[in-house]
């Protein structure tokens, strides 16, 4: 699954990244790793913005990004 | 460039370490903010006095999360470190400042500047903080494991960068010395690689409490909670603009009587003839008018260094990103506009940290419609001489005018954003990425740093851009002087003047909005910068009296002189006119081209020109 579909609250660790739509190019899958986004590396989702869509607010580590849907989607992940 | 060049220290590390706090601590005010040739990344270079004698150069470099840029910033951290930048030579050695909450992240950085191969000291940096979440760091063992010397440092004490200094006393000579295997550039490692010997680092340094929580959830849980997050980041923003508008009026009172008395004095201790009118007319009439706003452009500052500082503006930008993303924005934006409430030029400069070039183009297209600071002075003034005082139920008119003015401008941004997205420049896709660091409590030392910096760049520009202008000014509407056997009942000697002709010149592309020729002159150095309008018609109607009214007299005379549509005609053109060659200017360095400043100007006077006219057209047919 990806981390685009997890509920508030729930963790689970990153297995990879996924370029998911053309508009994602190499080097933001590069960024995603850069900023913590490693497989092994484990996550929760927070919360996600006004509307309950996006963003997402998701700890990494022990680091908080926002991510909107369009990267989340890249992000494959196994629960916890 | 000073003809002694020292040996240089680099900071490097991840945005939201504490770096700048620590390169604060360690040059105090001794420091020059700069930008690096041909981009708009600030270069800040400090100085350090060791104790024995020898001076280092300390160079803040821009945050960076890893050594493959994504962004101008990273691009000139690498570039720096490297040595490729023209005219900057390789630091000697490189301060890796870390989080010492974060190491899991941090650390990845610090292992890609090691495989450099350059001298490298690791700063362990909110060592308290790590200390009081029940972290265990053994700094030793740390040491070992990455083969270079590590510290300890504490930003936010006064004394917490002296382990750092004293290392670099003892052994920075050792450092020079020491003839490091050119190993060229190494080839990239990759994220996973880095990250596995993270861990292994981090199982043999670390120890003590598992279960910390590095952020405050609890507050989070209110402060980016979809409903209860947006009315505090209303009440924030609210707070900020009554501050601007109360707080402010105090010292700005104490300015105004400041130059109101000089300019008295003058006129008694000086005799009549151009010297004393070019003194009180031109420079204290015109550059005091504008002087005046400084308190006012101060605490907008000090607000937004302190949500800086604190970490809320990331979750304004996360509550605000659905909206900003309706008009095709990234909510990376937010801190950018924002920051061009106070004035455009760092709003422009901040859109350096949105890494698409479409999104960033369009954030820049519309900082400009944000009300910045200079245009305080024109709707203060417009607003004080034609909107009456009178409450409407809790607020007060002239508020609820400006703020309506506000409101226009923030509007009008989300409409040429909108338009700008969807005809010109279609991407559908805008990354976020955008860190969530702790909150922390701002540090005065930070927040008075900041404010003196601004304090510094506005006092600068009042004494050369303004004051220049007002002298110009001055001369272009005194002279010509007016024939032989004029008198006043020709009308007023400045109509003979140079600016006097160009302004009923201009008069003829101005009067359909209703801008007389007195407005007319005023637009023209206006240009530069709007506040000059404001202090440009103080020196025009100041020359135009028969007796010398002072600036401070400039609300009654057009409140007098001018109708109604003609002032809120005026404000309309405010609201859009790109009255600012310096926002120009760092829109042709920061697009590198001059088609996008020529495009902005265009489609901002056009919007200008259309609002005034219909604005004017507008309050004519209701006559009121």
């Amino acid at each position: 699954m990806f981390l685009s579909e997890l509920t508030h609250g729930q963790r689970a660790v990153v297995r990879g990244l996924v370029a998911a739509s053309p508009d994602i190019h190499a080097s933001i899958l590069r960024r995603l790793a850069d900023i913590g986004f490693i497989a092994g590396e484990s996550l929760q989702l927070l919360r996600r913005g006004p509307g309950g869509r996006e963003p997402l607010a998701v700890q990494i580590g022990e680091t908080m990004f926002a991510l909107r849907l369009v990267e989340a989607r890249c992000i494959r992940v196994e629960l916890q | 460039m000073s003809a002694i060049t020292y040996k240089t220290i680099a900071l490097v590390g991840n945005p939201n370490c504490g770096k700048t706090a620590l390169f604060n601590l360690m040059t105090g005010a001794r420091q020059k903010v700069a930008n690096y040739a041909g981009v708009t990344v600030e270069r800040k270079v400090g100085s350090l006095r060791l104790k024995n004698g020898q001076t280092l150069s300390v160079v803040d470099l821009p945050g960076a999360y890893s050594l493959s840029p994504a962004t101008p910033d990273e691009e000139v951290t690498l570039q720096v470190i490297e040595g490729r930048r023209p005219g900057e030579a390789a630091p000697d050695v490189i301060v890796a400042v870390v989080d010492a909450t974060n190491l899991r992240m941090n650390l990845r950085l610090v292992l890609e500047l090691l495989r450099m191969g350059r001298p490298v000291v690791v700063a362990v940096n909110m060592a308290d903080v790590a200390r009081a979440q029940g972290l265990k760091l053994d700094l030793q063992r740390l040491e070992l494991e990455l083969g270079c010397p590590v510290v300890e440092t504490i930003a936010v004490q006064q004394k917490g960068h002296l382990q750092l200094v004293e290392l670099l006393e003892a052994r920075f000579e050792a450092y020079l010395s020491i003839q490091r295997p050119s190993l060229g550039m190494p080839a990239p490692a990759s994220p996973e690689a880095l990250q596995r010997d993270v861990r292994r680092i981090l199982a043999a340094v670390l120890s003590g409490n598992e279960n910390r929580g590095r952020f405050q959830h609890r507050l989070d849980a209110v402060v980016m909670h979809p409903v209860w997050g947006l009315l505090v980041l209303a009440t924030v923003l609210f707070l900020i603009f009554q501050a601007v508008f109360s707080w402010a009026a105090y010292p700005m009172d104490a300015i105004k009587d400041l130059m109101a008395a000089t300019g008295e004095w003058t006129l008694t201790q000086m005799p009549e003839g151009p010297l004393r009118s070019l003194l009180v007319d031109g420079v204290i009439a015109g550059v005091g008018g504008v002087l005046v706003f400084l308190p006012q452009i101060l605490i907008l500052f000090f607000f937004i260094l302190l949500l800086e500082d604190s970490g809320y503006l990331p979750r304004a930008a996360f509550l605000l990103d659905n909206v900003m993303g309706k008009v095709g924005l990234s909510g990376r934006a937010f801190i950018p506009l924002l920051s061009s409430f106070a004035c455009a030029i760092p709003g422009i400069m901040a859109t350096r940290t949105i890494a698409n070039w479409k999104d960033r183009l369009a954030t820049i297209m519309v900082a400009p419609l944000m009300t910045c600071s200079a245009r305080l002075p024109v709707y203060a003034l417009l607003i004080g001489a034609f909107v009456p005082e009178r409450t409407v139920g809790w607020f007060d008119l002239r508020g609820l005018t400006l703020f309506g003015l506000y409101v226009a401008g923030v509007l009008s941004a989300m409409a040429v954003a909108w338009v700008f997205k969807r005809v010109w420049m279609k991407s559908s896709y805008q990354p976020l990425m955008l860190e969530l660091p702790p909150y922390r409590v701002p540090s005065m030392r930070n927040l008075g740093l900041g404010l003196w910096e601004r304090a510094r760049i506005f006092m600068r520009r009042v004494g050369g851009i303004i004051f220049t202008l007002m002298v110009l000014l001055w001369f272009l509407s005194t002279y010509p002087a007016p024939p032989a056997g004029w008198t006043e009942a020709q009308g007023p000697a400045i109509l003979y003047s140079a600016a006097g002709m160009m302004g009923q010149a201009l008069q003829h592309v101005f009067s359909p909005l209703g801008f007389n020729w007195q407005i007319s002159i005023a637009l023209v150095p206006g240009m530069a910068a709007r506040e000059v309008a404001v202090g440009a018609l103080g020196t025009v109607y100041s020359l135009s009296a028969a007796d010398n009214a002072m600036a401070d007299a400039l609300s009654p005379v057009i409140a007098q002189g001018w109708s109604l549509a003609t002032a809120y005609s005026l404000l309309a053109w405010f609201v859009f006119a790109p009255q600012c060659l310096s926002t120009l200017a760092v829109v042709r360095r920061e697009t590198n081209s001059w088609r996008y400043p020529l495009l902005m100007a265009a489609y901002l006077f056009a919007l200008a020109y259309a609002a005034a006219f219909v604005t004017y057209r507008t309050t004519l047919w209701l006559g009121v």
